[in-house]
């Protein structure tokens, strides 16, 4: 246990992923939804990082970076799109949001 | 030695900070955890030796994203939004297991390949970079070789921008 | 070990006093400063003119009672003034005051760290602090503190923006992002970089009032403004850490205009050699009366402006010095390549 391989760090990017996997399954709230994402996405970039550490190559780390690009892209939009339903239908529980169901 | 007690620690943080996360009753309770497991990881990086990461995380992560999380939790309102009505489809418990089976599994498999290391693909340390430092070799790789997900990036996130504005508009 | 561990650790507790001292003599600076420009005298009855008034202050705040609103969240009622504290007592690691001095024939550096990327820890450590004041106006469970939150926050983080630009210019003229190295880069400049980058000077100084919520930018914590702002429902000692925080913000706001543009340690004009009997002053003393300088400037602003409205406020931030900014890291990067 003591010398700290990559593979640690991979078996805590997955227990994170599993995390916001779970969260995402489990609550209902639209807003807890999003940061469940957003944390399956940390655990990603962690996973970046570790093998770029390993392989000393900085490729990992500039990926991460475009991954933390995106995450604030699709948070910002995903919001405006949460913020204009709730202005409309008065509710962030997704098992409501079902307008376009039969 | 050193380096062990502080990954097992931020390991700790970090988990738990984000089963708490997913738990908690109160959303800008939630928030308050995401922020707080952003921090942890950010440490982590600079563990890993990559100190750029870390401060874009810690800027970009917890300094922008989560501020607007916590700016919508506020305009909508909301305090311990009791999550009463369970939609009859929805089988939590079920989910809960094969999410549990699915950690177990990519647990198993690395345990495996990393007692049986085998036909390991490698990867070459970045070279001909003719500047030294996280932070320049960084530089270096996304306005050389990777230019054109540099700009890409920068597209996306001025449609984002658009898109988000437009979106979350009154109308007028 | 000596050198690892117990230096550091010396640097850290002697910093942090210093930083609280500074920060509770500011309140009896800034009382004293507006008193004189106001043509009357300020405190003057607790001890020779005054000087132990941020002690009474002191022991009033700790005496009073301890007030929560009702059904306010206590959790994140009492986190909010940790919150605005921190990340202003933690920006002080990377804040070089000196390079090298021997004391007792010992050789050390006056800065706790020399991070290759000190500059954006700064800018992060910025960026945390728009937590406290959100928390707080949440916190309090009542309309006014939480609009004027969110409208300082609002404002925090336009005017950060800008700021991230211009200090994008000045890595871009330093070549590096070291606090130390900007200094040495304009010791071997010959010049202050303020003499360079005089936009880029302005963007820092007028970023820098708004973003520690100073004069003419106060409007979120003005008393005649929504009664009080973000900290209306904060009382005793609670309220003194969110003063002191933004008395912090301000010193570190000065210290880093002071590295950056006015030279760190380094005496006026470090090129001219005819200059060079000046030398014998110590560099950390440049440093704090550089520092002084910037503070006696944001006092003396506070004391003479108007207050700006919202929208101005905001239309400043978004509309003027963005483009300046932008157009000053094109003009930068444009000459740093040609020339």
């Amino acid at each position: 246990m003591y010398p700290i391989t990559p593979y640690h760090y991979l078996v805590l990017s997955a227990a994170l992923f599993t995390i916001g996997v779970l969260g995402v399954m489990l609550r209902r709230n639209v807003i807890i939804i999003f940061m469940s994402i957003e944390l399956m996405l940390n655990a990603v970039n962690i996973n970046l990082a570790a093998f770029s550490h390993q392989w000393q190559n900085a490729i990992g780390q500039v990926f991460a970076i475009f991954v933390i690009v995106v995450a604030a892209a699709e948070a910002a939009v995903g919001l405006g799109i949460i913020l204009a339903f709730f202005r409309n239908k008065d509710t962030l529980n997704v098992d409501e949001m079902n307008i376009m169901r039969w | 030695m050193l380096e062990a007690v502080v990954f097992y620690v931020l390991a700790a943080f970090i988990l738990g900070f984000g089963v708490l996360v997913i738990t908690a009753r109160n959303t800008v309770h939630s928030v308050l955890f995401l922020v707080a497991n952003f921090l942890c990881v950010a440490v982590l990086y600079v563990v890993l030796a990559a100190e750029f990461l870390a401060v874009i995380q810690v800027l970009v992560y917890a300094g922008g994203i989560v501020v607007l999380y916590l700016f919508v939790v506020m305009l909508v309102n909301l305090r311990a939004v009791p999550e009463a009505r369970l939609d009859p489809r929805r089988q939590s418990r079920l989910g809960f297991l094969l999410t549990t089976a699915l950690l177990v599994e990519v647990i198993a498999i690395m345990v495996y390949s990393a007692n049986r290391p085998g036909a390991v693909s490698t990867l070459a340390p970045t070279a001909d970079v003719p500047v030294s430092g996280n932070t320049e070799v960084v530089g270096w790789l996304l306005y050389t070789d990777y230019l054109i997900p540099f700009e890409v990036a920068s597209v996306l996130l001025l449609v984002a921008m658009i898109g988000a504005i437009l979106l979350a508009r009154k109308e007028a | 070990m000596i050198d690892t561990y117990v230096v550091p650790t010396l640097k850290i507790l002697v910093l942090l006093n210093a930083v609280l001292v500074a920060v509770t003599y500011m309140v009896l600076l800034e009382r004293k400063v507006i008193a004189w420009v106001q043509v009357r005298l300020g405190p003057m009855r607790v001890g020779p003119h005054g000087v132990l008034q941020p002690i009474a202050d002191a022991i009033k705040l700790l005496l009073k009672e301890d007030i929560t609103p009702a059904r306010a969240d206590r959790l994140v009622f009492t986190l909010a003034p940790i919150v605005s504290m921190v990340p202003a007592l933690i920006a002080f690691a990377v804040i070089p005051f000196d390079s090298e001095i021997t004391l007792f024939g010992y050789t050390l550096s006056l800065y706790v760290a020399d991070v290759n990327v000190g500059l954006l820890y700064i800018v992060a450590t910025t960026s945390i602090s728009v937590y406290g004041i959100i928390l707080a106006g949440y916190a309090s469970n009542s309309k006014f503190p939480l609009l004027a939150g969110l409208r300082a926050s609002a404002q925090l983080i336009s005017y950060e923006v800008a700021v991230s630009m211009m200090l994008v210019s000045m890595v871009v003229t330093a070549g590096t992002l070291s606090m130390v190295g900007i200094v040495e880069s304009q010791r071997e400049a010959g010049v202050w970089f303020v003499f360079i980058q005089p936009v880029a000077f302005v963007i820092l100084f007028i970023g820098g009032l708004a973003e520690t919520n100073r004069a003419p930018f106060d409007l979120p914590e003005a008393e005649q403004e929504l009664t009080g702002g973000f900290h209306t429902e904060y009382s005793g000692m609670r309220f003194a850490l969110f003063f002191l925080a933004e008395y912090a913000n301000m010193i570190v706001v000065s210290a880093v205009a002071t590295t950056l543009f006015l030279g760190g340690w380094l005496r006026p004009f470090p090129g001219v050699g005819a200059l060079a009997f000046l030398d014998f002053v110590p560099g950390w003393i440049w440093f704090l009366m550089k520092t002084f300088a910037f503070l006696y400037v944001f006092i003396w602003i506070r004391a003479t402006l108007p207050r700006y409205r919202y929208d101005q406020l905001m239309r400043l931030g978004w509309k003027v010095l963005i483009p300046v900014a932008i157009a000053n890291l094109i003009v930068t990067a444009f000459i740093r390549v040609l020339l």
